[in-house]
């Protein structure tokens, strides 16, 4: 079978169609649809995915990056359902990058949506040609064999062979087209369905070196990189002298970087940046840090050098006083609603801050340059995108550039910039060795493609019935022109969107010195937050209980959809909403003063979710989550129930934590360095329960990172709002005094 | 010249003092299982035990471990048998696994000093450990379950029983 080469963009394009909110990182322009049509992927062969040895046991590769959503498992599932294995016969090796796996694109919770059809495609027309070798064999026709367990049968003759025995001979036969390939009726899944425990959980129980800072390559020296604290600054001269005689240290030197665009590229696929900076390489990590904290560097900082986030927070409040630059969407005529006099109006500013990743690995890259080749160990979560970048900038030949794939600890989006491999390439051709380029926390804080922050100005009307009758936001955010910053724009068809008669989005952009991508969810995790706490705003207006206000929102006739326009389904989404309601006994438990639940819903990444949160909060303005109800439509199958469980909670525990975090900027640097300035939730502040429902619906089946998370942060501000009184528009909630008990 | 004790085996280190257990542990003598976190103690990756006591080896110079016995993330068992490693698996905790080092180390610290710990006794006890993956709730269980565990081993020997199925594995392309 020949391969035809992948239209890469194409591919990525197309999924983001239909998806709810943005993919990640496919988001340039706010309100495009992106594409359409089926996904177009190069005919994949089942030999690259399936070996299957004498004795049985079948090895299938994942193609994917493992980041902790266990798509390790997940990929060779669908593949050995459809092969027809167990699961114990099963090993599993990583794939380096290679385009003979199409997209090996790990994000936007595009690993379900991408690979559900292609990789249960590989297994079955593996298990055809093992029985096509096993008819050929016995002298009958593939029809009336059938196959169990890793054996071919033959009932008529009573003959069976092992897959290991018919391998040689089924890697001969022809290999059927993988569209038309015959797939298992579901309810005859075996694996599918069924929780599976990542093949890796015993390395990581027992610590063997599997994450991509354990690498270890002979002769490997180790690297620190000082890159300019200020968006687009240069290192001028710094004391390298000094530098290199110190002990452990081997190379110290000025890496000129590339002048930066400023025009916000996509990051992801355009350029990742390379930075200016100081190098230094030493026999240990150790001393190339401890070197670093002796080093004097003379820095032109450009344009960003005097960036203030508090002089950014004033310019948007003038920004929102005049008039929007720009109209997004607009339904009806919002303010001839303004003006009638028999109707509620509500006006809300809400704050959204910048946020890092923060992963719990380091940002980290081992390259090793030799002869003209280039091999990379990396934890890149879009690696071959990194590999085309790395070969342009080293004037390499992508056929000499080999990217190995190594766990990553925590993704979240950060690992999609392949900004590290850049830098370690370029290191190690410098200094002619391989190197381990390892971030410190503090570089990883403070140079990162931060969550986006920016400014929403609401104002909605409710008419006497209670109903929403307008709505209106103008987004203050940050780009260029009109132009959005990567990943932060805003999305004017987002819910309530076609729900609204009277409906305007509107926008004005600032300029920004300061990278900025996609963070878990993006673009949604605070979107939802913003949205679903102004309904609720408009239902207390209104004087209605705030779920059935949401499921009268969503029983509206809506307005049609544009041309390629993407929406939610009303009545998945009110069947996720009714269940949450449902499990958390909404409106039918009494309970303490100032205890509340809180409700909210959201549509992103093609997933469904409504979220209650009861929530406590003591007159220190502490707050403590009882217990969060998730209710999520993620379509027909859960692949694997312990994980997609686990996902669903660590996106409520993930979203509780974005609630006290904030990135600013002082004098074009970011201030925030470590954990301790950048929190997270610790055990003792999460909710003890987070209940997981999923509503099985008969559609294809989607993506878990990421949906699950917008909705936890209005459903805990809503509650917290109806314990207190007091509603929370400005993240961090510290800003408004609450913090997690 | 430092001597320390390893995971039983006996070590020696003539390079700087200062450096903290956590570097020598991963590039000194190749043992990788303590992670790199914060390099502030903020986030327990990195937690170790010396003299049986958990401590943050992002903190530790190697001198202060100095004639000590430490034990690491690889010396709780050979193969993953530890009743805090079979309930680790057992209830399928990690999700990224990168911190769980540092978990499986303050919980091992937390069960030898109390058998049967209370919620709030694991909180307080795992409260340094930071994961961004949010496995906190099967962590607490998983506590729980390895305290029983431990209780079991001492009539019977344990029997790890996986509730969620494993299949094998091998790496490539990483570590060659």
């Amino acid at each position: 079978m020949t391969m035809t080469r992948i239209n890469r963009r194409a591919f990525l394009q197309v999924t983001a169609l239909a998806g709810g909110g943005f993919m990640l990182g496919l988001y340039t322009k706010a309100g495009t649809a992106l594409a359409q049509g089926p996904p177009r992927m190069a005919p994949l062969v089942p030999a690259d995915f399936i070996r299957i040895d004498p004795n049985g046991i079948v090895t299938l590769t994942a193609k994917n990056t493992e980041i902790g959503q266990n798509v390790l498992n997940t990929l060779p599932m669908l593949i050995a359902e459809e092969l027809d294995v167990d699961w114990k016969d099963v090993k599993i090796i990583r794939a380096d990058a290679d385009n003979k796996y199409g997209p090996q694109f790990t994000g936007g919770s595009s690993a379900t949506p991408m690979n559900w059809e292609p990789m249960r495609q590989v297994g079955a027309a593996g298990r055809h040609m093992l029985i096509a070798a096993a008819a050929n064999t016995w002298g009958v026709t593939a029809s009336e064999c059938s196959t169990a367990s890793g054996r071919v049968h033959h009932k008529a003759s009573n003959r069976s062979s092992g897959y290991g025995e018919l391998a040689s001979k089924a890697a001969t036969m022809p290999v059927p087209d993988l569209r038309s390939v015959k797939l298992k009726d579901p309810k005859d899944y075996k694996i599918i369905g069924t929780s599976t425990i990542s093949v890796e959980t015993k390395d990581i129980l027992t610590g063997k070196p599997i994450f991509g800072i354990d690498v270890s390559v002979p002769g490997m020296l180790y690297a620190v990189f000082q890159r300019t604290p200020v968006l687009g600054g240069k290192a001028v001269s710094a004391n390298l002298d000094a530098i290199k005689a110190l002990k452990g240290v081997k190379h110290a030197f000025i890496v000129e970087g590339r002048p930066l665009r400023n025009d916000y590229p996509n990051y992801l696929f355009e350029d990742p940046g390379f930075e200016s900076g100081v190098a230094i390489v030493a026999d240990s990590w150790w001393a190339a840090k401890s070197a670093r904290e002796k080093l004097e560097v003379k820095w032109d900082f450009g344009k960003w050098g005097a960036q203030d986030s508090a002089e950014n927070a004033k310019k948007a409040q003038e920004l929102s006083r005049q008039s929007a630059a720009r109209t997004l969407r607009q339904d009806g005529d919002v303010e001839a609603i303004f003006k009638h006099d028999d109707i509620k109006i509500i006006e809300s500013s809400y704050v959204i801050p910048f946020i890092a990743h923060g992963t719990m690995e380091p940002q980290n890259c081992t390259a090793h340059y030799k002869d003209g080749k280039l091999e990379i160990w990396a934890t890149s979560q879009i690696p071959q995108t990194g590999r085309t970048m790395v070969a342009r900038l080293l004037g390499l030949p992508e056929s000499d550039v080999t990217v190995h794939l190594l766990r990553g600890g925590g993704g979240f989006g950060r690992r999609a910039y392949n900004d590290l491999m850049l830098d370690a390439a370029w290191i190690s051709k410098t200094v002619g060795a391989p190197v381990k380029l390892i971030w410190s926390r503090e570089d990883d804080i403070q140079h990162d493609y931060y969550r986006c922050g920016g400014f929403q100005y609401l104002k909605g009307a409710v008419d006497k019935g209670g109903k929403l009758v307008a709505w209106h936001d103008h987004f203050v955010g940050y780009g260029e022109g009109t132009a959005f910053a990567h990943d932060g724009g805003f999305n004017a068809n987002e819910f309530p969107a076609r729900y609204v008669p009277n409906y305007r989005v509107q926008s004005t952009v600032m300029p920004l010195g300061l990278k900025t991508g996609a963070l878990r969810a993006p673009y949604s995790n605070c979107t939802a937050w913003v949205i679903q706490s102004f309904i609720d705003e408009l239902a207390h207006a209104a004087g209605r209980d705030p779920v059935q206000f949401r499921l009268d929102l969503l029983t509206t006739t809506p307005l049609p959809l544009a041309a390629r326009e993407a929406g939610l389904d009303a009545s998945r989404m009110m069947g996720v909403i009714k269940l949450a309601a449902e499990k958390s006994g909404w409106g039918k438990r009494q309970l303490p003063k100032g205890t509340a639940m809180g409700v909210a819903f959201h549509f992103s990444h093609r997933g469904y979710f409504a979220e209650v949160a009861e929530v406590a909060v003591d007159s220190n303005k502490k707050i403590k989550v009882n217990k969060v109800w998730v209710a999520g439509d993620i379509g027909s199958h859960i692949i694997n129930p312990s994980s997609a469980e686990a996902q669903a909670q660590g996106a409520v525990i993930d979203g509780l934590s974005e609630m006290t975090q904030e990135i600013t900027l002082k004098n074009g640097r970011v201030v925030q360095s470590n954990y301790h300035e950048h929190p997270m939730l610790r055990m003792s502040q999460a909710p003890p329960q987070i209940e997981v429902h999923f509503l099985k619906t008969n559609n294809p089946p989607t993506g878990l990172g990421e949906p699950a998370l917008p909705p936890i942060l209005p459903a805990v501000c809503n509650a917290i709002f109806t314990a207190t009184g007091e509603r929370i528009r400005t993240m961090p909630i510290t800003k408004q005094g609450f913090s997690f008990a | 010249m430092i001597r320390l004790k390893v995971n039983g085996k006996n070590h020696r280190f003539n390079g700087d003092p200062n450096m903290p257990l956590l570097w020598f542990l991963r590039d000194e003598i190749d043992l990788k299982g303590t992670k790199y976190g914060c390099g502030m103690g903020l986030c327990g990756a990195c937690t170790v035990h010396v003299n049986g006591r958990p401590a943050r080896a992002c903190l530790t110079p190697v001198s202060a471990a100095a004639n000590a016995a430490v034990t690491t993330i690889e010396g709780v068992s050979p193969d993953g048998s530890h009743p805090v490693q079979v309930a680790w698996e057992e209830l399928d905790v990690p999700q990224c696994g990168y911190c769980q080092a540092g978990q499986i180390m303050s919980a091992c610290a937390l069960l030898s000093s109390k058998p049967k710990p209370t919620d709030a006794d694991i909180d307080t006890a795992m409260n340094g450990n930071l994961c961004r993956c949010g496995t906190y709730l099967r962590v607490r269980a998983a506590v729980h379950k390895a305290a029983e565990l431990t209780a079991a081993n001492r009539t019977r020997p344990a029997k790890p029983a996986a509730k969620a199925s494993s299949a094998r594995t091998t790496r490539n392309g990483g570590n060659k």
